[in-house]
């Protein structure tokens, strides 16, 4: 910036610099994948922000139109590849909507429990990689180590440490191996206070992670309503919306424990807090999941050849980053496919506050702000 | 010779001084087990410990040892490449987790994810800025042949369509033990002079 003290002979006007325009990405550290952002500066100051997107457009919802229900849940968890059981369940809960499929309860159970696990797993890469934008690296160490073990019970359970492919419609492919609760409890006692020990007192201890997110980047209730803003994000700002509660599904009506963390300030630190606050709540959900799990089959009966009817479904999972939908419309008769599957990615509705968040702030704050908004590319070019 | 008469004196040991062949043997990728090498070519050792070598092998022996990737994630294996650098799988311990934010720093491009049509000309371009000599890894099916998105009207089918590819390793994505398996064949490579 210019100097604030008075030169002799030089007024203010002489110190203006000509704008520049600067290009950000799409290969670049802080944007978390291959986001592109066309940047307009005065000096430090972020006059225009246009964020360029595209670089993984893959086409999953054409790809979804050419695969049979038991084959999209593969291809959703493509989507948003952080948090993949979220993205699965929204797949197959808008084809059991069509199809009007009950599930089985022990199903609905396990869903919930591997769905937090893996909100646990997407909230830990982004405390991470958060930690790392603004400079700590050390949360990044501890975090990855901490998803490793969420990761080795996830391979034990369906085989696989990304991409699952668990969910099917009607139900899920397996059930739980022999002393898997036990695993998942034990691990839950010694991860609980590692959040509060470790990485809060770590990150909030440190003045220098303060001073970049308190008051930084801050979106007021109103627009965070008028830009469409859900999960954690709109949560920070003071919208008491969670998808769990307000639409429910599977069986969170029955849950207790569950209690979104609602705050009101909407800058990236309370963000931050939100998150956190969620893998605390994800801990006491799965615990209740645990004592009340009832036994039974893991699939709906559907016979050998099922056919999805003709009918059309939008069907919503809060997930990791807000509200992941799936549109699907089935034409019925003797076609295996959806005759469209529109999927509504959180990440992309809520990058779309980018341009009016980062006007007028410093470039220095635009890592932080973006590391504090949590979006996958995956999900937002999908 | 005699029962008695001791062996002569070897050279430098190198089935047990070459830390090339005490790498653990894997069949993650399915190879089984590593080529079995010879002594590291150019390389004559005396009994006083004095190696006589040509610049090109030591050269050779002195890439290999820290190939320094570019920090470039496209899609879900970019997450495994980080597990693969973070605590549990410490890709430091064979001198490659020094992760670069530019491409004039890098020494080898683990292409991690899927590559789009879009994303081609740009992944082009971050190849041509390496400076010589450059590998590129081939991490998961997307990148190594267009893996499950074999009919999208979008990706790339292979990224070797578009930059000369050392190593594939294959998997969707493929487990950080798979990359650091990947990342030891490159060495090897390398160490041949590839």
């Amino acid at each position: 910036m210019a100097t604030e003290t008075e030169l002799p002979g030089i007024s203010e006007a002489d110190l203006q610099t000509e704008e520049l325009i600067l290009n950000l990405g799409p290969q670049h550290p802080s944007t978390h994948g291959v986001l592109r952002l066309v940047l307009k500066l005065s000096g430090e100051k972020v006059v225009e922000c246009v964020p360029v997107m595209g670089y993984l457009h893959r086409g999953l919802e054409k790809i979804f139109e050419w695969r049979t229900y038991h084959q999209g849940p593969r291809y959703a968890d493509q989507a948003d590849y952080v948090s993949n059981m979220l993205n699965e369940h929204a797949y197959a809960g808008a084809v059991e909507a069509i199809a009007e499929i009950e599930v089985p309860r022990r199903a609905e159970y396990l869903r919930v429990i591997v769905d937090e696990l893996s909100r646990c797993a997407s909230h830990l890469i982004w405390l991470g990689t958060f930690g790392l934008d603004v400079g700590a690296t050390t949360p990044f160490l501890w975090c990855l180590r901490d998803r490793e073990d969420i990761l080795d019970m996830f391979e034990e359970i369906c085989g696989s440490r990304m991409n699952f492919n668990y969910y099917r419609p009607g139900g899920l492919l397996y059930d739980f191996p022999p002393g898997m609760l036990g695993k998942i409890s034990r691990f839950l006692d010694r991860w609980e206070k590692r959040i509060d020990d470790d990485y809060r007192e770590l990150l909030e201890g440190n003045e220098i992670f303060l001073e970049r997110l308190v008051g930084v980047g801050v979106i007021p209730r109103e627009v965070a309503l008028q830009y469409g803003i859900t999960g954690p994000m709109a949560r920070a700002s003071g919208v008491d919306w969670d998808l769990r509660r307000d639409r429910p599904y599977s069986i969170y009506p029955e849950l207790t424990t569950l209690k979104p963390v609602v705050l009101t300030e909407g800058d990236a630190f309370s963000r931050y807090l939100v998150r956190v606050g969620e893998m605390k709540l994800a801990i006491q959900i799965i615990r209740e999941c645990i004592d009340k799990l009832p036994g039974g089959a893991i699939r709906a009966r559907l016979g050998h050849v099922w056919k999805c009817p003709r009918g059309e479904a939008y069907y919503t999972v809060e997930g990791a980053k807000g509200e992941v939908g799936f549109y699907m419309i089935s034409t019925g008769g003797s076609n295996p496919n959806p005759f469209r599957a529109k999927m509504r990615g959180p990440s992309f509705v809520n990058l779309q506050i980018v341009p009016w968040l980062m006007k007028g702030r410093l470039i220095a704050d635009l890592v932080a702000i973006l590391g504090s908004i949590d979006f996958v590319l995956g999900e937002v070019d999908r | 010779m005699a029962v008695d008469q001791k062996p002569p004196l070897s050279p430098i040991h190198f089935e047990v001084a070459d830390a090339l062949r005490q790498r653990p043997i894997t069949t993650q990728t399915g190879l089984g087990t590593p080529d079995a090498l010879g002594v590291t070519p150019g390389l004559i050792a005396n009994e006083d410990n004095v190696v006589f070598a040509t610049v090109k092998s030591l050269v050779d022996w002195a890439r290999s040892r820290s190939p320094w990737p570019l920090g470039y994630g496209l899609a879900c294996c970019a997450i495994e490449m980080f597990s693969a650098a973070s605590s549990t799988h410490d890709l430091a311990r064979f001198g490659a987790e020094v992760f670069r934010a530019s491409p004039r720093q890098a020494d080898v491009m683990i292409v991690a994810g899927t590559v789009t049509h879009k994303m081609a000309p740009r992944l082009r371009r971050l190849y041509e800025q390496m400076p010589e000599p450059k590998w590129v890894i081939a991490m998961g099916n997307c990148a190594s042949s267009g893996g499950e998105f074999w009919d999208s009207y979008s990706t790339l089918q292979g990224v070797d369509t578009v930059v000369p590819v050392d190593v594939y390793v294959p998997g969707c994505p493929p487990r950080p033990e798979a990359l650091t398996e990947g990342i030891l064949r490159l060495r090897e490579k390398i160490a041949k002079g590839g």
